[in-house]
């Protein structure tokens, strides 16, 4: 157990650092995926055009070539992030949207046809449609999978690992190597970190999901 | 006349399948033996060894298992056809030779830096030969041979270092990449806190984002970072300044003396009739294009 003494420093930064990634991200995700969402059923064909293309490039493209392509490729168009750690936060996030838009849409789908029609009805705009009548309660249906998407990426932040993010995973390989002898005790306590992250979401999402539920 | 016809025409496709495949193999193989002819590693058919001791196990067996790396050009790296080459290879295949076994005969296993000492420990693999460098840590739970050859972390920067990088000391302030959980790295963050270091999980990485100019410096072993100015001589070039000593060693089981004293004395042979500076010559040496230097002093601990 000397090792974890040793190595508290590291280990709780790089702890911190997964937790800020996946928290970051995944703001970036919910609010880009919530716009998304929303130009995927608005009238406008131009902007449900737009979203699709996006979802489609993000949810089928592998993530680790996302963050290549962010971490190295766009300094061939002259961009740059100004910090490693942006730069993963933003390919997080920007492929997380993607789940996050198709995931509220579901939700979306799911409120009956006639909460829509009737806010028409009483001459709400497509806006206001959506933000007082139809979001709040796709929302409350798609709670479940939002929680998959949050799982999957708190998990997936473990990419950053190989584009020079000291997160639990790029600890992992730091600790292996000068503890060699402990191999199964690092493992474990890698383990055990993201499942100090994971284990409370899963607990608070049926949490949330029991206390939002539509009783239909 | 269908029954007879149907089996017929199969045997038939299929002897011509075999011709195919015979012809595929065959030419495999003289390609093998070409290999074979300039591989220094001479095999010991003669050798015999005390009744009991793993030398004996091993010559009795005609195997052995040897992890080496299969991504460090130059040591130890897998070719197309499945085989590993390199001058820790060719060093696994002169103590191998010494044991009785063919190099044809020796299971490759590739070893990462996080696998080294489990594989040994569980007995997957009888020798380590990766660029494993010896420590105390390590000696802890494996022992080491050797060592056969000694590295030195130094320093790649772009061509004409337009920082004017002389050595580590320039590095404070400057953004250094290297390889997340290499030795070489943790000299940079234990000895040179003011240097700004990236890490990433292979060296291909570092090299794109020097190319970028993301970073102003690359550092590892001088012998890896000979590999990558090799493969981009005008980019990129090294400072061949080492500031330090990274004895590379075979790795076996805690506690087996009698192993580890033979494959010593099979070192300081090679070091000797000039075997080992002829496998560094056409391994290597190849890529740096300097000379054999001088073999290091086997230290038997």
């Amino acid at each position: 157990m000397q090792f974890i003494s040793d190595n508290s420093d590291l280990l709780w930064s790089a702890f911190l650092t997964t937790l800020s990634l996946a928290v970051l991200s995944g703001l970036v995700a919910l609010v880009l995926g919530t716009v998304l969402a929303a130009m995927r059923v608005s009238p406008v064909l131009p902007l449900r055009g737009l979203a699709t293309f996006f979802v489609e490039t993000f949810r089928n493209t592998p993530l680790t070539v996302v963050f290549f392509f962010l971490v190295f490729g766009i300094v061939q168009l002259d961009l740059q992030f100004p910090s490693r750690f942006t730069a993963a936060v933003a390919a997080l996030g920007l492929y997380t949207a993607a789940f996050v838009c198709e995931a509220v849409r579901s939700g979306i789908n799911a409120v009956p046809p006639g909460q829509a029609e009737a806010a028409r009805a009483l001459g709400l705009g497509f806006g206001q449609t959506l933000t007082t009548v139809v979001l709040p309660q796709a929302f409350r249906t798609v709670v479940p999978p939002l929680g998959n998407v949050w799982i999957a990426l708190a998990k997936n932040t473990s990419i950053a690992a190989g584009f020079a993010t000291t997160e639990l995973t790029a600890a992992l390989q730091r600790l292996t190597n000068s503890n060699g002898n402990q191999i199964l005790l690092v493992f474990a306590v890698i383990v055990l970190a993201y499942l100090v992250i994971t284990l409370p979401s899963a607990w608070a999402i049926r949490v949330i999901e029991r206390k939002v539920a539509i009783i239909r | 006349m269908r029954l007879t016809s149907r089996p017929a025409r199969y045997a038939a496709a299929f002897a011509a399948f075999g011709v195919v495949l015979t012809g595929c193999s065959s030419e495999a193989g003289n390609q093998a033996s070409e290999q074979e002819a300039d591989s220094s590693a001479s095999v010991n058919t003669e050798a015999s060894f005390e009744a009991g001791t793993t030398m004996a196990e091993l010559n009795e067996a005609g195997t052995i298992t040897i992890g080496t790396k299969y991504d460090q050009p130059g040591f130890g790296l897998l070719n197309p056809d499945g085989t590993p080459e390199g001058f820790d290879v060719e060093i696994a295949k002169i103590v191998a030779g010494e044991l009785g076994i063919a190099p044809e005969d020796i299971t490759w296993t590739e070893t990462v830096s996080a696998n080294r000492e489990p594989f040994i420990q569980n007995g997957q693999v009888d020798l380590v030969v990766a660029t494993y460098t010896i420590n105390d840590t390590r000696k802890q739970s494996v022992d080491f041979a050797g060592p056969y050859y000694v590295a030195g972390q130094d320093i790649m920067v772009a061509a004409g270092n337009p920082e004017g990088i002389e050595g580590p000391d320039d590095l404070a302030g400057k953004t250094v990449c290297s390889v997340e959980g290499s030795t070489p790295a943790q000299n940079i963050r234990d000895n040179y806190p003011q240097a700004n270091l990236v890490t990433y999980d292979v060296y291909s990485k570092c090299a794109d984002d020097l190319t970028n100019g993301n970073v102003q410096a690359v550092t590892t072993d001088n012998v890896i970072l000979t590999g990558l100015v090799a493969g981009n001589p005008d980019g990129f070039e090294l400072v061949g300044n080492p500031f330090t000593e990274e004895p590379y060693g075979i790795g076996l089981a805690l506690g087996d003396t009698e192993f580890r004293d033979f494959v010593n004395d099979v070192l300081e042979d090679s070091f000797e009739d000039g075997r080992w500076a002829e496998a560094w010559d056409r391994t290597a040496g190849a890529i740096t294009g300097e000379d054999a230097p001088e073999p290091p002093t086997v230290d038997r601990y």
